[in-house]
């Protein structure tokens, strides 16, 4: 009996040749060890559900559930298997007709759908949460929404960026857009800041025009495509109208789903093709930011290596695997932090972090949390940087549980803070 | 027909590991239906992911009280179907003992589990100078107790040797729950007395027993390399190539041809920038002190003009080099693009016959009318024509395993074997008697008898008139 709801491109999933070769970039199988939690099995599932050969019931749904979404798969996949795209569809086709626990259509259908992408909600939401915080009133909560709490951070900054930023540099190299996020402009509004402030040094006049919206990643994340689809049309339509020159984004998690909207909305071929035409636009700070020269850091040489400022790098899975960025990013850190630099071991291995996986799966986030932590430990590095906000809560919350005083960073906040104004 | 597993035995699994690492569910253990090799199939009775030896042994001891066959397994990247469950029984996947032990600089070896993934060995000790020389083409993924199983080789293994050369010991857990230690211990000397028992288990493709932890050594790594792309007009005049290096007394680190459909998969998938049109190309890397290379790179871009190689590419940096051998060592998966399904052999020829193998697996391609695409350890002259096919067409199915077939018979003939190092597991079964004789075969399997006198550790494999799997290929799979 094959399933008549046809979720799965079934050409794309024959593309895996189960040569296995996946396995050990998968997080969640690195810490089960069971296949059912590696690409190679959730393709077998995912095969297995349009073929009708598994119902649509628990024990599936469980293994696609705890995927991460971080798609270290796809970047070492021979035969370029899509993983993400199956993963989306296979996620909407859940959602569709699967029924979940009370709690699970709470965190999915309101926090995450409802909140999270709007900012004035999102700040809204944050008050309560820190009040418990600052309280102590969180160790009287249950531990599934102690561990949420927990990635909040103590230092929350807002800020609303000017519709229009002019660089003061005598030769203007050109004029870009900035997209300002959600967790980015509700916890993050300093980075924001420091982000427009990097590119105007660099050169460039920044846009944030005021009407864009959510990039759409948590919905499509989560299986809720046509809401994904809504937004990426807002902000075709937000930036198209400004003639610029690159959009830059500061998030991984959302600079993977800005260049994937000609995919997104691959259905409809007029949106199709101005979709294309804004994701070719789309580039992460630190791929448009580099090579480093652009930075004028101050002289390498008073940068002499001191333990105390040991500096690590962490690959966010949507800028390392997705968008395939892992150089600039470390040369824009090298070129600051000279031979204080130290690679971190399994950089690219999910801090758990995923989105809003940690809110979802928080043991298996935990876990990786964990594990994350204890490579940083490692290093002895006191300061981690990586692109990704959802990251940065992440790991911050990890090394505190741990003890350490390491600190965690944007990379623009570090770019900014180590520059001296040329 | 499957092993059925008496409730009692999936009790004290579940005691043993713990409930969560035992998968019993029929759709959870889809996935251990098969290995790499898609083209038999068939459910294990369950799956139980040990944490460590004891763990192991008690698991051991529970299936020897019911008599229920034991399949150790890594990460299921084998080709051959070395850890299909032929009739069911219990799966043993190691890959929750995947730890770096010790790492013991000093005496250049490195104690691991078995579930410990080959590429790991070389990353932890890549700053101290050394390497784990056995590379397999899916050391990214695949255990080092897999690589044990089959005497993994790769690439590299026509200078440094195969997996055998770099195994110093092992523990190994007998089919009665037994543990014992082959060969050299980690706190002992490397000389053992005695018969190597370590070295008959090193290809043994897991049916002595289940192998948890193992003593590598480790090598130093080379000073310099010297690595070149040599483009050719046809395949003969690579194959000759090859032959002419080895004849002129030089030793690359590894000697790798490609033929053309190869290349251009390759190139679809990794962007290296290979010759699109060129008949086949050969990687050659040469390694070692850096003042001898220069005069070795010279001699070696000589014989590849006289053979008329059009271009001798040399890699400019390391990372150019790295790209090289990541688009080499990924080209099997990179098959995912030209076609849904294929068979890989891994025959071996004497060097000089390599030209007429490949004229021979060309005309299998016409004759049986399906792409073959070569990309092999040239060297030690171990072949690997991919044969494309669709499993959803019974015929070309058939097909697929005629020119199988032929082409291995081929390898026989000229005096080679049917396998360099993917192993015999179920898929080549049948060549073995054609390879040797009874008197042969009875003494492997009396030499079995001594580590697994019932039989029961992996069984179905290697020999011939063993069962094969009941609905055994054409058949829909659900995945591949």
């Amino acid at each position: 009996m094959v399933n008549r709801d046809r979720f799965l491109d079934y050409d794309k999933s024959l593309a895996c040749i189960h040569c296995g070769l996946c396995l050990a970039s998968c997080p969640t199988y690195l810490e089960t060890g069971n296949e059912n939690d590696s690409p190679r099995g959730r393709i077998y599932l995912m095969r297995a559900l349009q073929d009708g050969r598994l119902p649509l019931a628990d024990t599936g749904v469980r293994h696609i559930d705890l995927c991460l979404g971080c798609r270290a798969c796809e970047a070492v996949c021979p035969s370029g298997v899509q993983y993400g795209e199956l993963l989306e569809t296979t996620r909407e086709h859940i959602e569709k007709r699967y029924t979940r626990s009370l709690y699970q259509r709470f965190l999915r259908r309101f926090v995450i759908e409802k909140i999270f992408p709007v900012p004035a909600r999102m700040r809204l939401f944050l008050w309560p949460a820190r009040i418990a915080k600052a309280l102590r009133l969180d160790r009287l909560l249950p531990g599934a929404l102690r561990e949420p709490l927990a990635l909040i951070p103590d230092r929350i900054t807002t800020a609303d960026l000017p519709e229009f930023s002019p660089t003061d540099r005598p030769s203007v190299r050109g004029r870009v857009g900035v997209i300002s996020g959600c967790v980015m402009s509700s916890m993050f509004g300093e980075t924001n800041k420091a982000t427009v402030e990097l590119l105007n040094r660099a050169g460039y006049d920044v846009v944030v025009p005021k009407n864009q919206a959510c990039c759409g990643a948590l919905f499509a994340h989560g299986g809720n495509l046509d809401q994904a689809r809504q937004c990426a049309k807002e902000n075709i339509e937000a930036f198209e109208a400004e003639n610029l020159d690159a959009v830059i984004i500061n998030a991984a998690g959302c600079g993977s789903t800005l260049k994937e909207y000609g995919h997104l909305l691959h259905s409809e071929a007029a949106w199709r093709t101005r979709g294309e035409a804004f994701s070719k636009k789309v580039k992460d700070i630190t791929e448009w930011l580099a090579p480093p020269s652009t930075l004028q850091p101050s002289n390498p040489s008073t940068h002499e290596p001191a333990p105390q400022q040991r500096v690590t790098y962490h690959d966010a899975c949507h800028l390392a695997h997705a968008q395939r960025i892992t150089k600039p990013p470390r040369e824009l850190v090298r070129a600051i932090a000279g031979l204080s630099f130290v690679e971190l071991p399994e950089a690219d291995v999910c801090c758990g972090s995923a989105g809003s996986y940690n809110l979802t799966e928080p043991e298996m986030a935990e876990r990786l949390q964990r594990r994350k932590v204890e490579n940083i430990l490692k290093t002895g590095a006191k300061i981690v940087v990586t692109t990704n906000p959802g990251c940065i809560l992440q790991i911050k919350a990890g090394l505190a549980k741990a003890g350490s005083d390491a600190q965690v960073m944007h990379i623009a906040d570090y770019l900014l803070g180590e520059c001296k104004p040329a | 027909m499957t092993a059925g597993a008496p409730q009692p035995l999936l009790d004290s699994l579940r005691e043993i590991v713990g409930a969560v690492h035992v998968i019993t569910k029929p759709e959870e253990l889809l996935v251990y239906e098969c290995d790499a090799y898609t083209l038999e199939k068939q459910l294990p009775t369950a799956v139980v992911l040990p944490g460590g030896t004891a763990e192991v042994i008690a698991v051991v001891k529970a299936c020897a009280t019911h008599g229920v066959p034991i399949i150790p397994r890594g990460a299921g990247t084998s080709l051959s179907g070395t850890v299909l469950a032929v009739t069911g029984g219990i799966m043993i996947a190691l890959t929750r003992m995947n730890r770096i032990l010790d790492i013991d600089v000093a005496n250049r070896r490195a104690l691991v589990e078995a579930g410990c993934v080959n590429a790991w060995v070389t990353n932890a000790v890549k700053g101290k100078g050394l390497f784990y020389a056995p590379d397999p083409s899916s050391q990214p993924a695949c255990t080092i107790g897999g690589n044990v199983g089959t005497n993994s080789g790769g690439p590299h293994t026509l200078k440094y040797g195969v997996t055998t050369n770099h195994i110093l010991g092992l523990e190994l857990v007998l089919p009665d729950g037994e543990v014992v230690w082959l060969g050299t211990t980690p706190d002992g000397g490397e000389d053992v007395d005695g018969y190597d028992l370590r070295g008959v288990v090193i290809g043994s493709e897991g049916m002595f027993g289940i192998v948890t932890r193992v003593l590598l050594r480790l090598v130093r790594a080379p000073q310099a390399f010297k690595t070149m792309l040599g483009v050719f007009n046809t395949v003969d005049q690579a194959s000759q190539t090859v032959s002419d290096i080895i004849g002129a007394g030089i030793v690359p680190g590894a000697l790798e041809m490609m033929d053309q459909l190869i290349t251009q998969a390759v190139e679809a998938a990794y962007k290296f920038g290979f010759p699109l049109d060129a008949g086949a190309v050969l990687i050659i890397e040469l390694d070692g002190l850096a003042p001898g290379l220069e005069r070795q790179a010279e001699t070696v871009v000589g014989i590849c003009r006289k053979n008329g190689a059009r271009e001798v590419r040399l890699a400019g940096s390391d990372q150019e080099r790295a790209d090289l051998w990541k688009s080499r060592k990924r080209a099997f998966g990179a098959i995912g693009r030209l076609s849904p399904n294929f068979i890989t052999q891994d025959g071996v020829v004497p060097r000089s016959k390599l030209p007429e193998m490949m004229d021979f697996i060309a005309e299998c391609s016409r004759k049986f009318g399906l792409r073959i695409p070569n990309v092999f350890h040239a060297g030690d002259g171990n072949i690997h024509p991919l044969i494309l096919y669709d499993e959803r067409d019974p015929a070309q199915v058939k097909r697929a395993l005629e020119a199988s077939q032929a082409i291995l018979e081929k390898c026989i003939e000229l005096g080679g074997s049917v396998t360099g190092e993917h192993g015999i597991g179920v898929e080549k079964i049948d060549f073995m008697a054609r390879q040797f004789s009874p008197d042969d075969l009875e003494a492997m399997r009396l030499l079995r008898r001594v580590f697994d006198p019932n039989g029961r550790c992996n069984p179905h494999k290697m020999f011939p008139g063993s069962k094969r799997c009941g609905d055994f290929a054409p058949r829909k799979q659900i995945a591949a």
